[in-house]
């Protein structure tokens, strides 16, 4: 009854393809993006800025990076952090070569290197698929980290190999509190997103799911294979360079390549997964799951006041952690994504269901 | 159906809740230590017993003096499985506890040192990240808060060069004389690369790397090469956790003598040697302190907290190397928390006031003695300036038992060493904007 597009008419083209059509997802918009911008820097204490929003917002931006790829243009890959370490090394070495650039120019430059490689390592996708392509960019990850850690130069010398971010300020103003990290990480991937979510909706969106959905078929309409899938490379390897990027300037602060590795590309694999593949909702929700989900199980056998060994927790941790992610694999295999799209229709049929 | 609303529902109030974990409530005479630890994962056979170490000496300071100066210590640990990102967690959630807030952190890995330097900086609380972490913290004057105490990779590489000299007869003989290095390939295995290199030219001896690609289970290739064509007179060892045994068993294989293998002391415990079997026997390895149990300290430990069956791991355990080498770094915490009363006052401290006691922490040969450390370590003596305190290091010996001293205390090349930490700090500060502090 709420969540009804009746009564809502298009009289324009440009209403017709708004990204949010009804009101009611406007209205909903507009209040997650005040709660994200005044309420949490508001409300939040260091702890959830540090350790839960600032890492969620950026993770997100990684599998919405790797969801254009292998969501949107069906491309499987498990390069994700070697993509994240070019982004790192990259904005390192701008931000310590030119200490007078603006630290955003700095991201979007990183993003574009990441790019460059991500179409590198994306040429062997024209003729390999699937599985065979997933092992190719798993190359990419590990001699991207091999790379980076063999010459010096990438690191400045560095006798541990280790990259720290320089002070960040934009237009004077100090970038070293948590709600100053906070709200440039927001605003960066609330940017990112925006352009994601219509690119996808694009001539070139559409593309990459003709691709994804019928190689063949996609050309046969007019789709050129190469370029098509070179631009989801490129387009996903440059969100998650950028991703790669932030994490290592807002959220840790220093970091050294060993923090990209495999295993940072797993778990942004499963958050597409879990999130919704070809979703850009999925890849927040996914985010959310895989990353928060751990620390909560982490803590709340402490908040009801049971004294458990840390080991114990842990590995309790780990059992719960993996049996959720199966059980919502099985109760909604197309992600968490889908479960808001099914609520939304029951919702428009609420409370007369048919 | 409403099994799935009711699961999702409950994650979610409990997220909410989850802000009410951060704010517990403590006694008013607590000193809050927190302990980031790794019992889980890969390393967890590292972890676990230099985590039982540090727990089980606060608690026999507990037991037997009732903590220190009447001030009880509260530990609280909290998993890292040698994560970055969850040692952040880790340290986000436990800063803030206790009634003066954390006492110093020990994040027990190189990666979570790193992200940690800042945060804990601006936040005043000190790092003590006792043998590994970033040695150019070393120079007290730009890295105000955080302490490498002890000694630094680049002292032992230094030690070690000097227990080759000395067992060929004299640095004069290390002419000619071929040294490998069999490291770990990352950040932590690269770093003595630099002033081993430096020796070399000094001294003349011929160097060669064999980088060792993580996790390090297949090296035959590279020992191989070592054991038939290189033939090199040492070999310095430079691994981490199933690396070290490998490298043991691989130069057993090729009959490359253990004895002139010299391991970093993340190679020499026993969980390094013993997979080897009898093929380590002769193994050395660098420390900078004893291994056994026939250490007062460590008969108290027995005495009041395992006796008490209050012990953290298995009483047998108790004088591994791993555990002594936890033990010694909660040893060094509450010095520093001794000789920051003394100052402020014997009440709990914070961050900030554990830091001047760090800075002033003087253990003398006659302090080492008194709280039954004779024998284990060197003394050592913090200055603002100089954060690592000049501790010695002694290699010790496999003897297929049991870790036998094989040298004296050996003083490490602080002429060497020293410019090179204040130019990588100073490269560091220039990088970051920081003016480093005037110490006088």
């Amino acid at each position: 009854m709420l969540y009804r597009e009746a009564g809502q008419f298009k009289t324009s083209y440009a209403a017709d393809q708004a990204i949010f059509p009804l009101a009611q997802d406007r209205i909903g918009m507009a209040i997650i993006l005040a709660v994200a911008f005044i309420a949490i820097p508001a409300v939040a204490n260091e702890y959830w800025l540090q350790t839960i929003m600032i890492p969620f917002l950026i993770l997100s931006l990684a599998a919405l990076g790797l969801n254009v790829l292998t969501g949107y243009a069906g491309q499987l890959s498990l390069g994700t952090g070697g993509f994240m370490a070019v982004g790192a090394f990259a904005a390192y070495k701008f931000a310590t070569a030119f200490p007078e650039m603006n630290i955003i120019v700095v991201f979007l430059i990183s993003g574009l290197i990441s790019a460059a490689v991500g179409i590198v390592f994306g040429v062997p996708s024209l003729r390999i698929k699937g599985f065979y392509l997933a092992v190719a960019t798993l190359a990419a990850q590990f001699f991207l980290l091999w790379l980076l850690v063999k010459y010096p130069w990438f690191y400045n010398y560095d006798p541990s190999g280790v990259i720290s971010a320089p002070p960040i300020d934009i237009f004077g103003f100090a970038i070293d509190t948590a709600v100053s990290k906070y709200m440039l990480t927001l605003i960066i991937v609330s940017v990112l997103a925006l352009a994601t979510k219509n690119l996808v909706r694009s001539h070139i969106g559409r593309g990459w799911m003709a691709i994804r959905d019928m190689d063949i078929a996609a050309e046969i309409i007019g789709f050129r294979p190469l370029t098509t899938k070179l631009s989801a490379f490129a387009v996903s390897s440059f969100l998650v360079g950028v991703a790669g990027a932030m994490y290592a300037f807002l959220y840790l602060g220093s970091v050294e390549a060993a923090a990209f590795d495999i295993t940072t590309s797993f778990n942004i694999l499963f958050m597409v997964i879990v999130g919704g593949l070809g979703s850009v909702l999925g890849s927040f929700i996914g985010a959310a799951f895989i990353l928060t989900l751990p620390i909560f199980l982490d803590n709340f056998p402490r908040m009801l006041g049971f004294e458990i060994s840390v080991e114990t927790v842990t590995h309790l941790q780990f059992m719960i952690f993996g049996a959720l992610i199966i059980f919502f694999l099985i109760v909604e295999p197309h992600g968490l994504a889908r479960l808001w799209t099914i609520t939304k229709e029951k919702l428009r049929a609420w409370p007369f269901p048919y | 159906m409403s099994f799935k609303k009711l699961a999702l529902a409950l994650t979610g109030a409990a997220l909410l809740a989850a802000p009410a974990v951060s704010s517990a409530v403590a006694a008013e005479n607590e000193q809050f230590i927190p302990s980031l630890v790794y019992r889980t994962g890969p390393y967890s056979p590292n972890g676990t017993p230099v985590a039982n170490g540090f727990a089980d000496y606060f608690n026999m300071l507990n037991a037997r003096d009732g903590g220190i100066n009447g001030v009880k210590l509260v530990v609280e640990e909290c998993e890292t499985g040698y994560n970055t990102a969850k040692g952040v967690e880790c340290y986000e959630r436990l800063k803030g506890k206790g009634p003066t807030g954390a006492t110093a952190f020990n994040p027990m890995s190189t990666g979570i040192t790193y992200a940690l330097i800042e945060k804990a900086t601006a936040d005043k609380i000190p790092i003590i990240s006792m043998g590994y972490g970033r040695t150019a913290a070393g120079d007290g004057r730009v890295f105000p808060y955080v302490f490498p105490l002890v000694t630094t990779y680049w002292d032992d590489a230094t030690a070690i060069i000097k227990y080759i000299a000395g067992q060929e007869g004299g640095y004069d003989k290390l002419k000619g004389k071929k040294i490998a290095l069999v490291f770990h390939n990352s950040a932590y295995g690269k770093e003595p690369i630099p002033i081993l290199k430096k020796m070399a030219a000094k001294y003349g001896y011929k160097f060669s790397e064999f980088p060792v690609q993580h996790p390090g289970l297949e090296q035959k290739a590279t020992w191989l090469q070592i054991g038939r064509r290189l033939k090199p007179d040492w070999v310095i060892l430079w691994g981490w956790g199933v690396m070290n045994s490998t490298a043991i068993k691989e130069a057993a294989a090729v009959r490359f003598p253990r004895d002139r293998m010299v391991g970093v002391w993340w190679s020499g415990a026993e969980q390094d040697v013993l997979p080897a079997g009898k093929g380590a026997t002769g193994y050395t390895a660098s420390t900078f302190h004893g291994a056994g149990a026939d250490y007062a300290f460590l008969k108290d430990i027995k005495k009041y907290v395992y006796d008490a069956g209050n012990g953290k791991g298995k009483k047998e355990n108790v004088g591994q190397v791993l555990y002594n080498r936890g033990a010694l770094n909660a040893m060094l915490e509450a010095e520093a928390i001794r000789t920051a009363q003394e100052k402020f006052g014997k009440r709990p401290l914070t961050g900030e006031e554990v830091q001047w006691g760090l800075e002033n922490l003087n253990l003398t040969a006659e302090r080492i003695k008194e709280i039954g450390f004779e024998g284990f370590i060197a003394p050592l003596k913090i200055s603002c300036r100089d954060h690592v305190g000049g501790g010695k290091i002694r290699i010790q010996k496999w003897d297929g038992k049991k870790w036998v001293w094989a040298s004296e205390w050996l003083e490490s090349d602080r002429s060497m060493v020293r410019p090179m930490i204040e130019e990588a700090a100073a490269q560091y500060a220039k990088e970051k904007g920081i003016t480093p502090r005037d110490c006088k």
